[in-house]
């Protein structure tokens, strides 16, 4: 299981690195999006996958998930959802006063501003 | 108190949550944040003074026994760090007053500030590789507010490469502390040391120390991973500039000096060796840099690049000599570009403009600026009385000692270019004759952004001149950093 969750995210990170190096800045933010799900991913199969029931105290039940990258996980969801929340207006803006979204002509210089 | 060493990072963050209330109420906005961090310089000095008294200051928060809950831990090097990340933020916000106007102010300015110096503080002096990770964020989040604030072209341009750039190291953060946890199973710092130091260092561990070092080292700026750092740092005004180039480069170090020091010790042949090469590439490139422009902010960004470089050079020697002087030019650094960066914000205020080819003959009309200047230019280039020097001469003697002969060398020439790089901005800018008619300044206002610019660089001579009343604290410092046991026992007790 381990090895194909890997495999999965090899592909995750692979469609993510793609994406952000194209010029359309809608893609780059995609490929970021990629990007964290590959490392929530990876967080979650490096704690391992073992334990067969949900991380809460219940009569009877000892081979428990590991709790502990669940919660890695969730602080690290909210944290990217915030930035990306972030660069989205950003995006938004960027596209408003500058009139495109190809990262190669947002290059420029103090005279061009 | 045994939650002394939480004041420096909970003081800012609760007058930031303050200030949210008061956006319109510029005049209260800045009483509050001039209390603000006043009291927390005082917190952050009785802390400083505690830890020289009584030693590292480590609790883990709720009363959890070590290793399972969060540790915070305060020894002297962060201890140092948090005084003077908070000396800084003072000067900065004093000179903010004067220089953001009042259109930034009105939006957020000072609990973004704030805020930023909540995550750097809480970078310094956490304990544990997770939550270092979310104050990064939080020193992130809030240099992306301040970098963007006024939306002015530039910076919506520069902003959106400095934040795709950031976002993408802090997933690789996260994936580094994904490999470490899934090898060690542990998220404590010292918890981790002993446990790399039990499996003794396997390949994979030296594996995740690249990692550790390609993670802090972009956010360090250091040679393949620095590019972002010119374009980003110049498009912001200059008192958030100086609070980047004062503050955020030197998390990246300090997370680099802290994981090498204490974790990836075992092994030091080779990730050292990587650490040493990176670092003196980055003070060429950073010296290349200094030389090629005509523009006093991009000449202080890159002494910046060149200055990283010194530090962890310093540290990756890993002797007596390299580390507190690393130490002491850390400090030092911090200091003197917050200096700079404020001084050469007035001489922007004064001309106009950043470009040195418009400028000349300064020193017949602002004379003090001239000799202000010119002192904080020799204090960079490490000039003997001044405060650069006993950092560089550690770090040239740690490097002799080490037997890296021809590094210790390309370090002291690095000293040359950067004061060849400085003193062509006092050549330009104030000898000669003026080439244009300055622009019509307000002498009050000019009055009001000296004076911080000026009690910095008093500070950083203050700094030179007492080494010698400093260097009971630069010895505990480079104590813990050589001998990671004081720091486990510390926080396992």
């Amino acid at each position: 299981m381990e090895l194909l969750m890997a495999i999965l995210i090899g592909v995750l990170f692979t469609a993510a690195v793609y994406l952000i190096l194209s010029r359309s800045i809608l893609k780059i933010i995609i490929g970021t999006g990629l990007l964290s799900h590959g490392a929530h991913l990876l967080i979650l199969t490096m704690g391992g996958l073992g334990g067969s029931a949900p991380p809460v105290l219940s009569d009877g039940v000892t081979d428990f998930a590991d709790p502990l990258p669940q919660a890695l996980i969730l602080t690290a969801i909210v944290i990217s959802f915030g930035v990306t929340a972030f660069i989205l207006v950003l995006a938004y803006r960027a596209y408003a006063v500058h009139k495109t979204d190809d990262m190669n002509q947002l290059k420029g210089n103090d005279e061009h501003d | 108190m045994i939650n002394l060493l939480l004041f420096p990072i909970i003081l800012p963050f609760f007058f930031a949550i303050l200030l949210l209330f008061f956006k319109e109420k510029i005049r209260t906005q800045r009483i509050l944040t001039l209390i603000g961090v006043v009291v927390s310089l005082a917190s952050s000095l009785v802390l400083l003074w505690t830890v020289k008294t009584e030693g590292i200051q480590a609790i883990t928060l709720g009363s959890w026994p070590a290793p399972f809950g969060i540790s915070m831990v305060s020894d002297m090097l962060s201890a140092l760090l948090v005084t003077t990340t908070l000396l800084l933020t003072l000067f900065i916000v004093i000179y903010s007053f004067t220089s953001i106007g009042e259109e930034r102010e009105r939006y957020f300015y000072y609990p973004a500030i704030l805020f930023m110096v909540t995550g750097v503080n809480g970078a310094f002096t956490t304990g544990d590789i997770f939550n270092m990770f979310v104050f990064f964020e939080v020193l992130l989040i809030a240099s992306y507010i301040l970098i963007v604030l006024g939306g002015t072209k530039k910076q919506l341009r520069e902003s959106l490469k400095y934040i795709l750039v950031n976002v993408i190291s802090s997933a690789l953060f996260v994936i580094t502390v994904a490999y470490l946890y899934s090898v060690v199973g542990t998220l404590n710092m010292a918890d981790i040391s002993v446990k790399i130091s039990e499996v003794n260092q396997p390949g994979i561990i030296t594996v995740i120390a690249v990692l550790f070092l390609i993670v802090f080292g972009i956010k360090g700026s250091i040679f393949p991973l620095y590019f972002w750092l010119p374009g980003s740092y110049a498009a912001p005004p200059i008192p958030v500039l100086a609070l980047f180039g004062a503050l955020l480069t030197k998390v990246g170090i300090y997370a680099i000096m802290r994981t090498y020091t204490l974790f990836f010790i075992h092994n030091t042949g080779f990730t050292h060796e990587i650490l040493m090469i990176l670092s003196i590439l980055t003070i060429i490139a950073g010296c290349i840099g200094a030389l090629a422009y005509f523009d006093l902010k991009q000449i202080i960004i890159y002494n910046i690049v060149i200055a990283v470089g010194v530090i962890l050079f310093g540290a990756s020697q890993m002797n007596e000599a390299g580390m507190s002087g690393a130490v002491f030019y850390l400090i030092h650094d911090m200091l003197i570009k917050g200096a700079l960066f404020l001084l050469i914000g007035v001489i922007i205020y004064i001309t106009g403009t950043s470009n040195l080819r418009k400028m000349g003959g300064l020193m017949k009309t602002h004379a003090p600026l001239g000799w202000f200047y010119l002192i904080a230019a020799f204090g960079l280039a490490g000039i003997p009385p001044l405060s650069g020097f006993i950092g560089k001469l550690l770090i040239v003697q740690g490097a002799f000692e080490a037997g890296n002969i021809w590094s210790g060398i390309i370090v002291l020439a690095s000293s040359l270019v950067v004061l060849l790089s400085v003193m062509r901005i006092f050549i330009y800018a104030f000898w000669g004759e003026s080439k244009v008619a300055l622009p019509k300044t307000n002498r009050k206002t000019y009055n009001r952004l000296m004076a911080p610019a000026l009690v910095l660089v008093v500070l950083t001579i203050v700094y030179g001149i007492g080494t010698e009343w400093l260097l009971p604290f630069m010895t505990d410092a480079t104590d813990v950093l050589l001998q990671p046991s004081i720091y486990i026992d510390a926080v396992l007790k």
